[in-house]
């Protein structure tokens, strides 16, 4: 078993674990913000509870940061080596003939994800460490309430930053339409190959993002709320 | 039909190639794309230049030697054929086309269009077979019952003729397509089953050794193959990897 991983079998095979674990987390995560559009004070609630609850907080957040980091990570490392196995490119390449462009272009897809959690990091993950590991604020409370829907609308205030959300969502969709399927297909299945699991893989693909796509853009047009 | 050729050229592996441009004139769509070179051959040999080098033997189809990369398609734009059986009737006249060799790490160009394939050789060696006395006592295969359906996919893997276009084709220039048909064929029958573990474990190692890539699940190497190599096997082969490794 220690080779295993080593091998470009168990490689893509991490990938495919590492991709579940994400889908699960983006679809956790996208049940919640889109509490945010229903109900406010259910929003505060669940999100006081996951930024609060030591199993989330110190064994799953853990856990999430190892799958985001060893995603990228592997994803980078497996497309150097890919890099490397073709050598010379060809004068013509008709990719378009035999393939789609997501399944293609899962790096530079990857790369507007990453830059994308990187700016997500900095409006939401950074500040909730800060005050919480820092400060040592565990309340989730400002002036007296619950100050996460009233961050969340905050954020949103920026056009620019609901264009860049936008664009990122518009990339992972891209990802996922690949990604989804391909997974199972790494894992061995060939489910991924079969009409049912290609439609809940497009369904997935496409209202995950353009649900956050919505969400986003709710903030933005109704901040006065 | 007349042509204008874009043909990779280059005198060895230790030289630098490029792209050269030639005509071709009077060639009839009925001929098979290898009979076009083998006009443009002439054509060089009686100017007294250098004739293009590329991989022929069969010329039917089967025996996977003839390989180009032609206007960014392994064995050009058909389906299910080999270049041998690639038709001058799919270009128009008039029509500029891009001929290079398989590009591959582990498929080095030897000359011209012709590259180096043993990777695929030592990968067999590696556990593609299955071991049998055949001192003259061997037994009447047909005397262990197998289910048709384990028989066909066995069959339909073993078409696999190694010709490399899956390597060609893929981005990554993974080997799985083929390594999973070899892996496929012997996993499905019980004659196989005895070495299996050894045999995905070793065929693997041997195709990471090579320095082939890592597949991403594009496909595009299922719909370039000429016969036709469901992408179906490379799932198998992760099974039987997972099944060995754990």
């Amino acid at each position: 078993m220690s080779g295993f991983f080593k091998s470009s079998i168990g490689r893509k095979i991490a990938m495919a674990l590492s991709a579940f674990f994400l889908m699960f987390f983006l679809l956790q995560h996208f049940a919640i913000n889109i509490l945010s559009v229903f109900s406010p004070d259910l929003f505060n609630e669940v999100s006081h509870f996951m930024g609060t609850n030591p199993l989330v907080q110190f064994a799953l957040q853990p856990i999430l940061i190892f799958g985001v980091v060893f995603h990228f990570v592997m994803g980078f490392i497996l497309e150097l080596k890919n890099k490397k196995a073709k050598g010379v490119s060809y004068a013509k390449d008709n990719g378009a003939a035999n393939s789609t462009w997501m399944s293609r272009n899962m790096i530079w897809s990857g790369v507007a994800i990453l830059a994308f959690v990187i700016l997500h990091f900095i409006d939401f993950w950074f500040p909730e460490i800060n005050t919480k590991f820092i400060q040592g604020d565990w309340s989730g409370l400002h002036n007296g309430e619950f100050r996460y829907y009233h961050e969340l609308q905050e954020k949103f205030l920026s056009p620019v930053r609901v264009v860049a959300y936008v664009i990122a969502f518009v990339f992972l969709a891209l990802h996922l339409l690949h990604g989804f399927t391909s997974a199972f297909q790494s894992m061995g299945s060939t489910a991924g190959r079969k009409k049912t699991l290609q439609t809940i893989g497009k369904i997935y693909s496409i209202v995950v993002p353009l649900g956050f796509i919505f969400i986003a853009i709710y903030h933005h047009l109704n901040h006065n709320h | 039909m007349n042509l204008t050729l874009k043909i990779w050229r280059q005198k060895d592996s230790n030289t630098k190639g490029q792209m050269v441009d030639y005509k071709v004139t009077d060639i009839s769509e009925h001929m098979s794309f290898l009979e076009m070179m083998d006009v443009l051959n002439e054509q060089l040999i009686a100017k007294g230049e250098e004739p293009i080098a590329f991989d022929h033997d069969c010329r039917e189809g089967i025996c996977g030697m003839c390989s180009m990369y032609i206007n960014g398609e392994a064995h050009g734009p058909d389906r299910g054929i080999t270049t041998c059986q690639l038709h001058m009737r799919m270009f128009k006249d008039g029509d500029t086309i891009t001929i290079e060799p398989f590009r591959a790490a582990a498929f080095p160009v030897i000359k011209d269009l012709v590259v180096d394939r043993t990777a695929f050789d030592r990968i067999q060696h590696a556990g593609g077979y299955i071991s049998v006395n055949t001192s003259g006592n061997t037994q009447d295969a047909n005397a262990i019952p197998i289910s048709k359906e384990a028989a066909d996919t066995a069959m339909d893997a073993a078409t696999c003729i190694g010709c490399g276009a899956c390597v060609a084709t893929c981005k990554n220039s993974s080997a799985m397509l083929f390594v999973g048909a070899k892996v496929s064929q012997y996993a499905l029958l019980p004659q196989g089953q005895v070495e299996a573990a050894d045999r995905v474990k070793n065929m693997v190692a041997q195709m990471d050794l090579e320095g082939f890539g890592n597949c991403t699940n594009t496909g595009a190497c299922e719909v370039e193959c000429p016969k036709g190599i469901s992408l179906d096997n490379i799932a198998r082969m992760n099974r039987e990897l997972m099944k060995a490794s754990i």
